[in-house]
């Protein structure tokens, strides 16, 4: 090992990440389940019903986490891209392919949360308000990430493509965000961890965070590391192919 | 005993006329090989005999045969391009095709299938999505067509393209097996596929009179 | 028949095992759907009014770009042409491929419309009149688009060529859709007769277009 290495460089070795990731996974595993396990027991039994919202702000907690994660997503995958399209690190498009469907699952989850939450509020699951609708469109650029690197074959294109759809994404989405914002300006202000929630709502809502982010990495180093033993099976597959290529020209002689 | 017979033939591909008057005859258990230098018509001539050119003159028929079916349907045709699909795993391309072109029960098929793929040196890769496999490999793959599904005529546009020594040696052997058994091939090909007895038939107005002098290799 | 099967069970394993496809017909659905209120307004009464419309003509154009691909990777890796030369007709060639193009995107559109239309105020009680017209409706779209499938197979541009030619076959079947979802709302027997008159189309496309589609492939085989 090349002492030179700087740390990234040393973790940018697929081999190095799977010894470490796998070292690592059951602690963030564990943690994940044991945040929102806690975080649950205190929504469900401690934390009161809102004064205006009843029961249904118990959404909340699963809702702020998943709509703070779909935007923590779409920048880890903008980080990604760039680390691949910059400093052609090997493990950074495992990471952006493995991030970009987590992404856009808790993108999801944010979606139907609010739209679940709305309901009672608004007497509708949908309305057309800035924020959701921003979100939405964040869920369309996943969409795109996603759709783009499956359609091509050639995977070391797709992940050059997908890298530069993604910051392309990165450089128009304050934009996006503002003109959603001017198209329509109705809706309550924004959740904060600070000011307008309650002690007693703030607390379950951050354990719940840390919990949904503790799993938005365990499941992202599952899928980093499953991506690439699958480029490994691949890699496999294609050297055999190469073998059984040279036998039969061999047996030809 | 299989014949076919064209007679006074005449194929035009767009205003230009590509064959004209031409007329042969290929008879079962003798290889016809369609030879000619590049734009002689070699694959237009072998599109036309499998019915997917109308000639604009003359006719195609076949004798010495009962049935009512025309040449397409018992021909194999296998031309420039393989028919294999990359998310199909090499065994599920060879099953699919011989489920469409011949049918049988289901056993049948799979025998008919593994039996192929060890034929031409495939079977350690059955279950490998196709897409996976060199260009050689593919080319055998689609050349397993010709014996999963029993058809009289073997119609080969250039078979041997990007096939090693051994493979053509393998096709040059099936080709035999299939002459023997009452079969009828024409191919138009660059080498002289190392068979016994091959009849030519030279396209072309400047067609060499040694096919081999004006090869290509490919 | 075997033949025809082994043709619709390949379309479909392919559908599956590259997902993108209806993937992509699905955002583009969602897209499309989305890109409407913003051009409008949120205003949710207007919305309701014309969701359903809305809701089928996205589905018309996400139905129809999906049906691009439909000969191009058989054209393209030659299985078309050893098509031409099995015992089945080719005719049932291209029904069997239209039928698995319904399966795989027609009904997932289909389905999803309702989902979709919950961003419009759909009136969750026209949702059972929706899908059922979109059921009904959507053979004649894979089956009427296999048409202009074939005839695009070599065309530069094929895309939006496609569509020029296709979404005017595609009127009737919007119209008696839309009216069928329209008498729903208000009596059971208007909605019947078009409800009747749309099933009426799919199945004589069904039996009309493979023709049609057959004769374009076997004239750009030649």
């Amino acid at each position: 090992m090349n002492p030179m290495q700087t740390l990234t460089q040393r973790l940018a070795n697929p081999t190095r990440f799977m010894e470490l990731s796998r070292a690592v996974l059951p602690w963030v595993a564990a943690g994940a389940a044991l945040f929102i396990g806690y975080a649950m027991y205190l929504v469900f039994f401690v934390a009161p019903p809102d004064y205006q919202q009843g029961e249904t702000v118990k959404i909340m907690y699963i809702h702020v986490p998943s709509a703070w994660l779909a935007m923590m997503g779409y920048a880890i995958v903008a980080l990604s891209s760039f680390g691949l399209l910059v400093f052609r690190h090997p493990l950074a498009d495992v990471s952006a392919k493995a991030a970009a469907p987590i992404g856009a699952a808790f993108t999801l989850a944010a979606l139907i949360t609010g739209s679940l939450w709305g309901k009672p509020m608004w007497g509708t699951y949908w309305v057309w308000d800035a924020r959701l609708t921003s979100v939405l469109i964040l869920f369309f650029l996943y969409l795109g990430l996603i759709a783009l690197r499956s359609s091509l074959e050639d995977e070391s294109l797709a992940g050059k493509l997908t890298a530069v759809l993604a910051l392309v994404g990165v450089a128009i989405l304050p934009i996006i965000k503002f003109s959603v914002d001017w198209w329509n300006t109705l809706h309550q202000p924004s959740t904060g961890f600070t000011s307008t929630v309650d002690p007693s709502m703030r607390t379950p809502l951050l354990i719940s965070a840390v919990g949904f982010t503790l799993l938005f990495i365990a499941l992202h180093l599952k899928g980093m590391q499953n991506e690439i033993l699958r480029r490994r099976v691949k890699a496999l597959r294609l050297a055999e192919v190469a073998r059984g290529d040279r036998l039969a020209s061999a047996g030809a002689e | 005993m299989l014949h076919l017979h064209a007679d006074n033939l005449s194929v035009e591909r767009g205003t230009r006329t590509v064959i004209s008057g031409l007329s042969f005859a290929a008879k079962a258990g003798e290889p016809l090989l369609v030879v000619g230098p590049n734009g002689a018509g070699k694959t237009t001539l072998i599109r036309t005999i499998a019915g997917f050119i109308k000639p604009s003159a003359g006719t195609i028929a076949l004798k010495g045969d009962v049935g009512d079916r025309d040449i397409g349907e018992r021909c194999h045709y296998v031309g420039h391009l393989t028919g294999i699909k990359a998310n199909l795993s090499a065994a599920e391309n060879l099953a699919f095709w011989a489920t469409f072109l011949d049918g049988g029960t289901h056993d049948a098929i799979r025998d008919r299938v593994e039996e192929a793929l060890s034929l031409f040196g495939l079977g350690a890769l059955a279950d490998y999505p196709a897409g996976l496999l060199s260009a050689g490999q593919k080319r055998r793959l689609g050349l397993a067509r010709l014996s999963v599904a029993g058809r009289p005529i073997w119609l080969l546009d250039e078979p041997t393209v990007s096939l090693d020594a051994a493979s053509t040696e393998l096709l040059a052997r099936l080709i035999e097996e299939h002459l023997v058994g009452g079969g009828l091939v024409i191919a138009a090909t660059h080498l002289p596929l190392g068979l016994e007895e091959p009849v030519y038939l030279r396209l072309g107005a400047q067609a060499a009179a040694d096919p081999s002098a004006e090869e290509e290799q490919p | 028949m075997s033949a025809f099967l082994a043709l619709l069970k390949r379309d479909l394993t392919l559908a599956v095992r590259e997902g993108a496809a209806l993937g992509t017909a699905l955002g583009f659905y969602l897209v499309v759907v989305a890109m409407l209120p913003l051009g409008l307004g949120p205003d949710l009464k207007l919305l309701s009014r014309i969701a359903p419309g809305i809701l089928w003509i996205a589905l018309l154009l996400a139905a129809l770009l999906s049906l691009a691909r439909l000969f191009e990777a058989d054209h393209e890796d030659g299985s078309l042409e050893v098509m031409a030369t099995a015992p089945l007709p080719l005719e049932l060639a291209v029904a069997a491929k239209a039928l698995a193009h319904w399966i795989s995107t027609g009904i997932p559109l289909a389905l999803m419309a309702p989902v979709i239309g919950l961003m419009l105020n759909l009136d969750i009680a026209l949702t059972p009149a929706l899908i059922a017209t979109m059921l009904a409706g959507t053979p004649a779209i894979s089956f009427l688009g296999s048409v202009g499938a074939a005839l695009t197979l070599n065309a530069r541009r094929g895309g939006l060529l496609l569509a020029l030619l296709v979404l005017p076959l595609y009127i009737p079947t919007l119209i008696f859709g839309i009216s069928a979802i329209g008498f729903a709302g208000v009596a059971q027997h208007g909605f019947g007769a078009s409800f009747l008159i749309l099933l009426a189309i799919s199945v004589a496309s069904m039996a009309a277009a493979p023709v049609a589609a057959a004769a374009a492939l076997r004239l750009q085989m030649s």
